[in-house]
């Protein structure tokens, strides 16, 4: 535990300043700091997915990422994939597709995808499967997950 | 069959109130699990009353407004909730175009309904929402009032979209771990280290050091903190942890020998049904034992709860199944009048079952307490999730058919052990978690189950749906608890069909038959055989005999959800060669009359994922005192690369009664691996899960 101190971040394009501990994990602060709440509560030991958000692009676990280590990076959540009036590509394929049932795991599939689109848009089925194995789903939803995925890439060009 | 919930609360204003505004508000009793109902309901109501459906307004359930349909389970809330909607619907339809009739002097008949506008036939007209403040709803539920004919349905039967579907996916639909109210706190219990320890000591200073710390909270072996900030409250648990002494017994069985255990244990046992034939001596038998081990919900939100109590009232926000349930416990527990305690739904992740939801909200009772005036939030940790939620109960399942010289069964004999499957808060003898390790602490009686006629429990399905002569059903239930068991998906109906269907792919293949034919000679029930050849057919299932050994194979597994429930045949095709492999499952599901069939197929897909993680992956760990699988390392759930396609086909029959979809297809599903594992390897594995451990094992009985 450390002295409460001034941390700068920017999410979903915003700069933002929190004074907290800076071990505190990144997906607290989003959530109770900036109310972003997009973002879940799954394992807290970055095994489950849930809590996954964008950090210069690339999928992070948030709940045990410390706030010190995005200092002055660029963090996306789910909020800011999209917005209302333009959703993310995903967002609309996701509600295409019906892909969810309780709907607790996907705003951490929604960003993981993401940024698997943006790596590898032409990305295949046993890819996607791959790149989703680190988010779990225990309502059985994979499948529609998956198509939901795919035709966002295809729907690319 | 009358409605039990319509017997509860037969007043059509508690269901519905239509608005001037041109919204209809609907109170269901049942809850959002992630299963779609509400969607579901909304459809119902609107084609009864002739809206479009955007109009409804789903009201989240609440203690004081909503009605007490009990446990949101059992793959029951299109049936009871659905039904008691429909009936107050047309009987509220017909009240307005009563009035509507007086009003335009025309015959109710002619009139026209087309989204809440009433038309009469020379033109003029008046709407539901123009008669909203004049046609009084204080009234009881009439007979006589025939609902709509499935021929005219418009949007009952249609795929529409899920209403949560949206908010869901842009982040900004609340679940219960995202409520924020002013001022609310975080709070956090520490659990005990292992099964029955008690706090001998603890030394509260450490926790109180921590920045932030509103209270720390003792009461016998009870111990919680609330804190101003969240990641301060995991600081201060893991503080007073070093501070605490307990004393430890070892009270568990060993996980390696549960079958062992469940079999010696003290049981109480009930003859479920008796055919009480006694033919000829034998001329051959099959014998077969099953087990399961003890399976976790693994959720993937641990249970949360909030309350908050201002010195004379209690309001609870909770993901529970059963709202007024759990309102009674806490009334009893705390000693609160019914009147001065209100529990709020509000939506949880997936439920399916009896989770830890009750028990983290009695948590955040304890907790609030201690500070009047703010609200307390608990969410549980994945470790206490995994580690202290009620678990599936493990089974032995122990079956016997005794054959005549042709090879036909003259007698069957199949017994359950396994500790109830219903331990639900409500009853004295079910306390919830944190009740138990207080000083005056609530003791926990072992699980009970449901019986037969409401579905039964460790007997669920246990008696065959084929025409086999001689059957003798048993459940033997433990007395003792060593694990704290309660309602898990489908109940006892996982492995009850696994080994049913076992034993009868055992017998085709004893008497040289196709199993897909030979069940069918034992199939007087049309639905069945109908679901059972939609299957087959679906899936290619071949005419040629299946190739034992051969490394892939087919398998077929058959059951009716609670033996009246909806009719599910699964086919599956398994690859076994490192491990088991499910390549793909072709489902065939009767559930009568289909309200949203993206939403049925939605769940039997999923119920069949489940089942699939269960039977191939899942087994809870423990050692003599605690849980020790408690992260997904050490409880390992399927994931994307394994899981295989999944089509479904729905068998629509309008003119049959809604039978509900959530739990359908997780028995059949099982069945049908063990059976194609069969066909791919030569081997019965009867031990799931159906690990290369188990497997192994199966070569040497």
């Amino acid at each position: 535990m450390t002295a409460d101190q001034a941390v700068s971040l920017v999410v979903n394009g915003t700069a933002h300043e929190v004074v907290c501990d800076p071990d505190t994990p990144l997906l607290y602060v989003l959530r109770n700091d900036l109310g972003l709440l997009g973002a879940k509560f799954g394992c807290g030991l970055g095994l489950c997915g849930a809590c996954n958000v964008l950090v210069d692009g690339h999928p992070v676990h948030s709940c045990d990422t410390p706030v010190w280590s995005v200092a002055g990076k660029s963090v996306t959540t789910v909020e800011g994939l999209g917005n209302e009036g333009r959703p993310h590509r995903l967002q609309e394929t996701f509600i295409d597709e019906q892909a969810l049932q309780c709907g607790y795991c996907t705003s951490g599939m929604l960003v993981t995808a993401a940024a698997l689109l943006e790596r590898e848009p032409d990305v295949d089925e046993a890819g996607v499967r791959r790149a989703l194995d680190g988010n779990l789903c225990r309502c059985g939803a994979h499948n529609r997950i998956v198509r939901a995925v795919l035709c966002a890439r295809t729907c690319r060009s | 069959m009358t409605n039990p919930s319509l017997g509860t609360t037969p007043r059509l204003d508690r269901w519905i109130t239509i608005t001037a505004d041109g919204t209809v508000l609907v109170r269901s009793g049942k809850v959002e699990l992630g299963q779609g109902v509400l969607t579901a309901l909304a459809q119902i109501v609107a084609e009864e009353l002739d809206v479009d459906p955007s109009r409804i307004r789903m009201v989240p359930a609440a203690t004081d407004i909503s009605p007490d349909e009990s446990y949101t389970a059992g793959s029951l809330s299109v049936q009871h909730s659905g039904g008691a909607l429909r009936a107050v619907c047309a009987q509220a339809r017909q009240l307005f175009l009563a009035e509507a009739a007086a009003r335009l002097d025309v015959p109710s008949e002619s009139l026209d309904v087309t989204d809440g506008d009433i038309c009469a036939p020379d033109g003029r007209r008046t709407s539901l929402w123009e008669l909203a403040g004049v046609v009084a709803l204080d009234r009881d539920l009439a007979p006589g009032t025939d609902a709509k004919r499935p021929d005219d349905y418009r949007v009952v039967g249609r795929s529409l979209p899920r209403v949560d579907v949206p908010g869901k996916v842009a982040g900004r639909r609340r679940f219960i771990h995202d409520l924020r109210p002013d001022g609310m706190l975080f709070g956090r219990v520490l659990r005990p280290p292992s099964r029955g320890a008690v706090l001998t000591s603890v030394d509260e200073q450490a926790a109180s050091r921590v920045p932030g710390v509103v209270a720390v909270v003792r009461d016998g072996s009870f111990l919680g903190v609330v804190t101003e900030r969240e990641e301060n409250a995991l600081r201060a648990v893991a503080a007073l942890r070093t501070g605490t002494v307990w004393k430890e017994a070892d009270s568990l069985p060993d996980e390696h020998e549960l079958p062992a255990f469940l079999l010696a244990a003290p049981t109480e046992e009930t003859v479920l049904h008796d055919a009480g034939t006694t033919a000829g001596p034998a001329a051959g038998s099959v014998h077969a034992r099953f087990s399961r081990p003890f399976l976790a919900h693994a959720s993937i939100a641990p249970s949360c709860g909030l309350a908050l109590w201002n010195g004379e009232r209690l309001a609870v926000w909770s993901h529970s199944q059963g709202i007024h349930k759990l309102h009674a416990s806490i009334c009893r527990s705390q000693g609160l009048a019914p009147e001065n305690v209100v529990v709020q739904h509000v939506e949880g992740a997936g439920c399916y079952g009896h989770n830890a939801a009750d028990d983290a909200a009695y948590d955040a009772v304890l907790l609030a307490r201690a500070v009047p005036g703010r609200t307390v939030q608990v969410v549980w940790t994945r470790e206490d999730e995994l580690g202290w939620a009620p678990l599936g109960p493990a089974m032995v399942v122990d079956i016997e058919a005794d054959l005549d010289a042709g090879g036909r069964v003259q007698s069957w004999r199949h017994d359950v052990w396994s500790n109830g499957h219903a331990h639900r808060p409500g009853p004295p003898s079910a306390p919830l978690l944190a009740a138990t390790h207080v000083e005056a602490a609530e003791t926990a009686q072992p699980a009970g189950d449901p019986p037969l006629q409401n579905g039964g429990g460790s007997g669920r399905n246990a008696v065959p749906l084929y025409d086999l002569p001689g059957q003798v059903v048993r459940t033997h239930r433990l007395q003792t608890m060593p694990l704290r068991t309660s309602a898990l998906r489908a109940l006892g109906a996982h492995l009850n069909v696994f080994a049913i269907e076992s034993v009868v792919d055992e017998l085709a293949a004893l008497a040289g038959a196709d199993p897909v034919e030979y069940r069918l000679g034992l199939l007087g029930d049309e639905r069945a055989r109908a679901v059972l050849q939609a299957a087959a057919e679906r899936a290619g299932w071949g005419s040629s005999a299946a190739d034992v050994g051969s490394g892939v194979g087919l398998g077929v597994g058959l059951a009716r959800y609670k033996n009246r429930g909806a009719y599910c045949a699964v086919v599956a095709e398994v690859e076994a060669e490192t491990h088991v492999r499910v390549r793909r499952l072709t489902i065939a599901v009767d559930v009568g009359l289909v309200v949203n069939p993206d939403g049925v197929v939605n769940q039997i897909e999923g119920g069949a994922l489940q089942a699939l993680s269960w039977t191939t992956k899942e087994r809870v760990r423990f050692d003599g005192r605690a849980v020790t699988s408690r992260t997904w390392e050490e409880y390992p759930i399927l994931t994307f690369s394994e899981v295989p396609p999944v089509d479904v086909v729905l068998l629509d029959r309008p003119t049959d009664p809604a039978l509900g979809a959530g739990e359908a297809s997780i028995g059949p599903t099982a069945a049908a691996i063990g059976n194609a594992l069969y066909v791919a390897t030569g081997l019965r594995v009867r031990h799931l899960p159906l690990t290369p451990e188990n497997v192994i094992a199966a070569m040497d009985p």
